[in-house]
């Protein structure tokens, strides 16, 4: 059974907000969870399927979440696999419709990660039961430190210069310059990124996404019936998941989820790589693109830091991407994946303003989840404004 | 007891399944294991061959050599036991019997290490309890 036009994104909003300290994280995901159903043109009432998961939630935080606002729905799904859980969620979701268990799925984030100070990338990792970690955390790994290790030895095996790694948070920036929203607007050069303070080498401060505040939500459901609602729907084409780890010690660590994720999704949408007007990559740290760009076929494995220069890959470029200036300058309130899709969903469907890609008709968005240099998922869709 | 209370940062939790590996390095010896039935190396240990799920192992003792596969010099770091001792080096190191294993790199400077840099094995007592295999530059 191919999901392919089945299912659509119906509603999709971003919180504007980039630093609440008077808000809590339920408020955020329930004023985001109006504002995609708002844009939807459906209420709460509507709603049968819930996913979501969070940094600053607990275990069974879904069902917290479900006390909050009082939902009996028929589905839910708290799928945590990192920043990529809401690309996957919305796999998830349009299976679920697709097969019968549910109509109308929102699915929705939101963070305090700034306001209470969440040393995300810089603290001490995570977790500390599971057997991997107890060879792992006695040395200080961070998260900038295990992606910052993947950017070591690509500039080994390839040469990809700093010079490469900055342009991406370069071009971020002017993304941002063109998105009211984003938090970090004024212009840098790849001087400035090169000149900010190491925080794990290679890999400097500016090198690095932010820690937001924030929170979105989308609704997904089926395609008949967004085509009934308030906005142009934005169809799921394709979707592909996938892991990877330390492989018993023998892992290739170039090598990541995107390549068996990214195949899936062109595969079972039936669009090749020339038919992406744009993309959305989880950009937690400038070598995150790279390598992901890479991994998802678009250039050969050591070709990324070339390819993402000479403007391909800015708005009006040959693959835009990353539109709304990404984790890197518009937010990060510790897990983006939601972030991906909302903007994929306002560029397929015309809205993006200033930083509107020309003729966006195909989508890719790309998650990443975890630590590239230790365990991470990779969740990837191919959205269309047209059914397929 | 006074030195666990000094040492900040995170220990192993040590479990049926991971203490003769651990007792092992106490011992000052670091083991790698092997499938029996499948002849599949694997680190870290485990009580099944992840590639055929047998439960039969054999423990390969390493020679403690190897290079480095790829480092971070880590200049931030906010936990407790790290912040006061920045900047140190993370690393995985390929041991010359196939495994990569995550790791500090001690003993150096930090611009001294480079991806493919031989390295051999450092026993390191941090607790009564505990030793950890840390690397230096090989002589
Ligand atoms: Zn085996």
């Amino acid at each position: 059974m191919s999901l392919a036009g089945k299912v659509a994104i119906a509603g999709a909003y971003e919180h504007p907000t980039r630093f609440a300290p008077n808000k809590t994280m339920f408020q955020l995901m329930a004023e985001s969870a109006r504002g995609a159903l708002d844009d939807a043109g459906l209420t709460i009432n509507d709603v049968d399927g819930l996913c979501t998961t969070g940094v600053g939630m607990g275990w069974m935080g879904i069902l917290g979440f479900c006390d909050y606002l009082n939902l009996t729905p028929n589905y839910v799904d708290s799928t945590a696999i990192g920043g990529s859980s809401f690309v996957a969620h919305t796999a998830h979701a349009a299976a679920a419709i697709a097969a019968g268990l549910c109509e109308t799925v929102l699915i929705v984030y939101g963070s305090t990660a700034a306001s209470q100070r969440f040393a995300i990338g810089t603290g001490g990792v995570a977790g500390g039961g599971e057997p991997c970690d107890q060879y792992e955390l006695p040395f200080g790994p961070t998260t900038v430190g295990s992606y910052a290790m993947i950017a070591q030895r690509h500039m080994y095996d390839y040469g990809t210069t700093p010079e490469q790694l900055a342009e991406v948070a370069v071009v971020a920036r002017q993304h941002a310059a063109m998105n009211p929203a984003a938090k970090y607007r004024e212009p840098i050069t790849v001087g400035d990124v090169l000149a900010s303070r190491m925080v794990s080498s290679p890999l400097h401060l500016l090198d690095c996404c932010m820690i937001s505040d924030g929170g979105g939500a989308v609704v997904v459901t089926s395609a008949e019936r967004a085509r009934d609602l308030k906005k142009k729907p934005v169809y799921l084409l394709g979707a592909g998941e996938a892991v990877r780890h330390t492989a018993r010690g023998m892992r290739d660590f170039l090598d990541i989820a995107a390549a068996q994720s990214g195949r899936l999704a062109f595969e079972r949408a039936g669009v090749s790589h020339s038919d992406i007007d744009l993309a959305m990559v989880y950009d937690s740290f400038t070598i995150t693109v790279i390598v992901t760009l890479e991994n998802l076929g678009f250039c050969q494995r050591g070709e990324g830091g070339a390819f993402i220069g000479g403007g391909r890959i800015r708005y009006d470029g040959g693959l835009p991407l990353n539109t709304d200036g990404g984790g890197l300058s518009s937010n990060h309130p510790g897990m983006r994946g939601m972030f991906l899709l909302i903007e994929a969903a306002r560029q397929l469907r015309g809205e993006a303003g200033q930083r509107q890609v020309r003729e966006c008709e195909v989508a890719l968005v790309h998650g990443t989840g975890g630590n590239l240099g230790t365990r991470h998922s990779g969740a990837t869709l191919i959205l269309s404004n047209q059914a397929g | 007891m006074a030195e666990q209370a000094r040492y900040l940062k995170p220990l192993p939790h040590l479990d049926e399944e991971n203490r003769p590996w651990w007792e092992a390095l106490k011992r000052h010896e670091l083991y790698l294991q092997q499938c029996r039935d499948c002849s599949a190396m694997r680190y870290y240990p485990r009580a099944l061959c992840p590639e055929c799920l047998s439960p039969h192992t054999d423990w390969i003792l390493s020679n403690g050599r190897g290079k480095i596969y790829t480092f971070t010099v880590t200049y931030q770091n906010t936990a407790a036991g790290f912040r006061e001792f920045l900047p140190y080096v993370l690393a995985y190191v390929e041991l010359d019997e196939g495994c990569r294993m995550l790791t500090n790199i001690v003993d150096c400077a930090p611009e001294q290490v480079t991806i493919g840099l031989p390295v051999a094995v450092v026993f390191d007592d941090v607790t009564s309890e505990i030793t950890l295999a840390k690397f230096r530059p090989a002589p």
